[in-house]
């Protein structure tokens, strides 16, 4: 069987572009987990809120995704913040698995109540003057994908900006280095939980804006994007946040190349083993460094 | 006769940084042996590598005339060392005396005959009447004394002790000393202890064995190592209370 | 147990003893959905409420088992009860495989449940593509003689089919109150509070750790056998999904994990809710899609924050049955 090499690199690139925005969702996961060590199981589930919303604010007010985003992006950090202080922070003391269940228990419901309100039919965001190809040579990216790419590449810099020049940013990291050392200097580490769940919230968010231009919509799809943001993040390794947008880019491109030359359908199967192989025999993901 | 511990030029290093460095010692079976230093010298480290958390880098630590380098943890126990954690881990789900009895199960046939084993335990570390509350509800002496309950009942030739004294009262102190000596000269126990508390030491040991940044320093009977120059140089120049 | 217990105990058994005799259908099959997840939850507690792991992926036994006996008497017209060796084989390999991986590397917490949903995952996406088991159309067995009770062949009328699992829900409890007072019950607990204490008290926790593993997805299996030729049909998008190990977890987790009555009081509670609920809302001439699940993950919710160790400890203070 032989393939066309522009034709590879074309799936490859597209791969890419739609794994740069699986990387924001799982930068938003790897800040969430590395930070407030919430092991958060409703992320897809969020992300698939913050898809709906995209695509209601289009719906009914014709809001372009692409600025439907900042609102969309700020209600989730409101949103994150208080379910992190309000919610999920009595459980730093419980049990693991505890904290486990009330994160599955929220995506349960998160699920439903969108299958209630909206139903199971398909939805999606049609915009005209995304469906054209830009030209780049020989490859021809689809330029929603480019578009989507982009965004997601702003706020990932956008972040980093955040955790690497401002006061703020540099306390999340010094709480999520050593949480005991960043008490004892006085530092908030309650707030900087709820924010840095904040933060997370926001990433998803800007993530399923984005994810409305390249998937169409149903309810069912959080579960499938939540396993994906763990399958990213402990691949790209727990704690770095190029290794979440590494990560995404690697299974985006790997689940490409997987649907051209085997079964689109049985893509996912690449992506699961490798995550039972990194979780064996490489924990710390490719770049991180805690196991 | 061969000691029942012996370790010949143990060695271990952690990332660069040597923990223990060519130790060597004998702990003769029936003896009650101290080992101490100050903190940072190595000797949960020690510990560790002879109840089997991890191997030596190098040098020889045989039981009984048998090595046991690399041994699991559960191996070293059915060999018969006992042994109590500085930071007491109780099953906190579980009642005292079942506590006890997942220890007695290690040479016990089946249950029944395990809760009797137990409830002697318990009896002789004075916890019996506390035998039905969860070990979540016990105070720290208590904890310490289901710890030790819980090591014994697995029959174990050789205890190691780590700092079984720290945060205990006097008294509370002088019951443990009391208990350790009745078990070493009544049923012929061999004790390993690391201790800071130099009343218990004193009271306790037939030999002292101090380490200092991973290696002995001195070795001998506790009247001898107070008056080492090298000991009280490092260590014992604030205790005096002897 | 009291004297209380102990009738409230006879009771029940009375109950669910002659339930056949005086209830329909629907009741009846409502009956053994419920027996069928305190099963299946029992099953899933040994596992976790005894040994302390948390497995997410219990739907990849449910599948192994159910697609190896169905497969075997759709192509080979191989009884079910012969059938389940080789079911409870597969899975006992699966469990094996997994458990040996998991806790050779220290694989452990969530880490553990992430590497069990991924197995299950990637089985229910390859048998998706098995075409030698109907592959995502399905797999579909004789349809049944719903008047006659067939044992041998598991073909019978709702009645059977309940018997069959209430058999099935009471041996394992049975097995469990068992386990519990004898030594892997002790080991298991021990493990599960603080594996580096049991390890020290002579206890080989990789072996007992990989025991509960292989308990509990042999017991599994034979579930899934059950739903093969209960139902007659299997879909691997159904039977692998991770709302199959979701639901089996709810039981126990919201009964109390770790207790014995636990399981099959959460089934019951969660069963009776969740169908109380849809009856309602379609007296009232709704619908709603997806208010079972709804309801679930609210309970669940609700037990988790409120009373983490599950419903049935504190009710069974309550009733006098228990200290």
């Amino acid at each position: 069987m032989s393939v066309d090499i522009v034709h590879l690199a074309n799936v490859i690139v597209s791969g890419l572009l739609t794994g740069l925005v699986y990387g924001l969702m799982a930068l938003g996961l790897s800040v969430i987990f590395g930070v407030a060590r919430v092991v958060n199981f409703a992320h897809g589930e969020m992300m698939t809120i913050a898809m709906y919303a995209a695509v209601v604010l289009f719906a009914d007010l014709q809001f372009d995704p692409f600025v439907a985003v900042l609102p969309i992006a700020a209600a989730f950090f409101v949103f994150g913040y208080l379910l992190q202080a309000a919610v999920i922070q009595p459980f730093v003391t419980r049990p693991e698995h505890s904290q486990f269940l009330l994160l599955l228990a929220l995506a349960i419901i998160m699920t439903n109540a969108l299958l209630i309100v909206f139903g199971p039919d398909a939805r999606s965001v049609q915009l005209d003057y995304l469906l054209e190809s830009i030209e780049f040579g020989p490859l021809l990216v689809d330029r929603g994908k480019l578009y989507a790419a982009l965004v997601a590449c702003a706020a990932a810099a956008a972040l980093f900006v955040f955790f690497h020049f401002t006061l703020t940013g540099t306390a999340v990291r010094a709480a999520a280095d050593n949480w005991l050392g960043a008490k004892t200097v006085g530092l908030n580490v309650k707030r900087i939980y709820a924010i840095a769940f904040g933060l997370g919230a926001a990433c998803v968010a800007v993530a399923g804006c984005m994810m409305t231009l390249l998937v169409d919509l149903t309810p069912a799809l959080g579960h499938g994007y939540t396993l994906l943001a763990f399958v990213i993040v402990i691949v790209g390794g727990l704690g770095s946040m190029n290794g979440a947008l590494l990560g995404g880019m690697l299974i985006g491109a790997s689940e490409a190349l997987a649907g051209l030359f085997i079964t689109p359908s049985a893509k996912s199967m690449f992506s699961f083993a490798l995550l039972i192989v990194i979780l064996l025999f490489r924990p710390q993901g490719l770049l991180g460094n805690r196991p | 006769m061969t000691p029942l511990l012996q370790l010949r030029n143990v060695s271990k290093s952690f990332r660069g940084l040597r923990a223990v460095m060519g130790v060597s010692f004998e702990v003769e079976e029936k003896t009650i042996v101290a080992l101490i230093g100050p903190n940072g010298a190595g000797k949960t480290t020690l510990f560790n590598m002879v109840a089997g958390v991890f191997a030596p880098d190098s040098g020889e630590i045989s039981f009984n005339g048998k090595s046991v380098n690399g041994l699991r943890p559960d191996q070293i126990c059915a060999l018969g060392v006992g042994r109590t954690f500085q930071i007491v881990k109780p099953f906190a789900g579980l009642s005292v005396l079942d506590n006890v009895i997942v220890g007695a199960l290690e040479r016990s046939r089946n249950v029944g005959e395990a809760r009797r084993y137990a409830e002697t335990m318990l009896e002789k570390l004075d916890l019996s009447a506390k035998r039905d509350l969860p070990a979540a509800a016990l105070t720290l002496p208590d904890r310490k004394g289901l710890e030790v309950a819980r090591a014994l009942a697995t029959r174990p030739r050789l205890l190691l002790l780590d700092e079984v004294m720290a945060g205990l009262r006097p008294t509370e102190c002088d019951r443990m000393v009391a208990l350790f000596r009745e078990i070493n000269e009544r049923d012929c126990m061999t004790i390993l202890l690391i201790e800071h508390v130099m009343r218990a030491v004193m009271a306790l040991a037939q030999k002292v064995i101090v380490l200092h940044h991973g290696e002995v320093i001195a070795d001998g009977t506790p009247d001898r190592i107070v008056r080492e120059p090298a000991v009280l140089e490092c260590y014992l120049g604030e205790e005096t209370d002897l | 147990m009291n004297a209380r217990a102990t009738c409230w105990l006879a009771a029940l058994s009375v109950v669910l003893l002659f339930l056949p005799a005086v209830a329909n259908n629907y009741i009846l099959s409502l009956a053994t959905l419920i027996l069928f997840f305190a099963y299946t939850g029992q099953a899933w507690n040994i596992l976790m409420g005894f040994a302390g792991q948390l497995s997410l992926g219990h739907s990849l036994y449910l599948g192994a088992g159910g697609y190896a006996a169905a497969a075997l008497y759709a192509h080979f017209d191989i009884g079910p009860w012969a059938g389940l060796w080789l079911a409870v084989a597969l899975s006992v390999a699966f469990g094996a495989l997994i458990g040996f991986l998991a806790f050779r590397y220290g694989v452990s917490g969530v880490y553990f449940a992430l590497l069990t949903i991924a197995f299950a995952e990637f089985t229910r996406i390859g048998v998706d593509h098995l075409s030698w088991v109907g592959g995502s159309g399905g797999l579909f067995l004789k349809v049944a003689q719903r008047d006659e009770a067939d044992i041998l062949n598991l073909r019978g009328t709702p009645a059977m089919f309940y018997y069959v699992m209430l058999v099935l829900a009471t041996g394992a409890f049975a097995l469990c109150a068992w386990l519990l007072r004898t030594r892997p019950g002790y080991y298991w607990q021990a493990i599960r509070e603080n594996e580096e204490a049991a390890r020290a008290l002579g206890i080989d926790t990789f072996r007992w750790k990989m025991l509960a593993m292989v308990i509990s997805a042999a017991l599994t299996a034979v579930a899934g056998v059950f739903i093969a030729f209960y139902y007659n049909n299997l879909f691997p998008e159904q039977i692998f999904h991770i709302g199959r190990s979701i639901e089996i977890i709810l039981g126990p987790v919201i009964g109390g994990v770790g207790t014995l009555f636990g399981p099959i009081f959460g089934a019951a509670v969660l069963t009776l809710l969740a169908e109380g609920a849809t009856e309602l809302v379609t007296a009232l001439g709704w619908q709603f899609p997806g208010l079972k699940q709804l309801i679930y993950g609210l309970v669940l919710l609700l037990v988790v924050v409120l009373l983490p160790n599950g419903l049935w400890s504190p009710l069974a203070r309550k009733l006098k049955v228990a200290p």
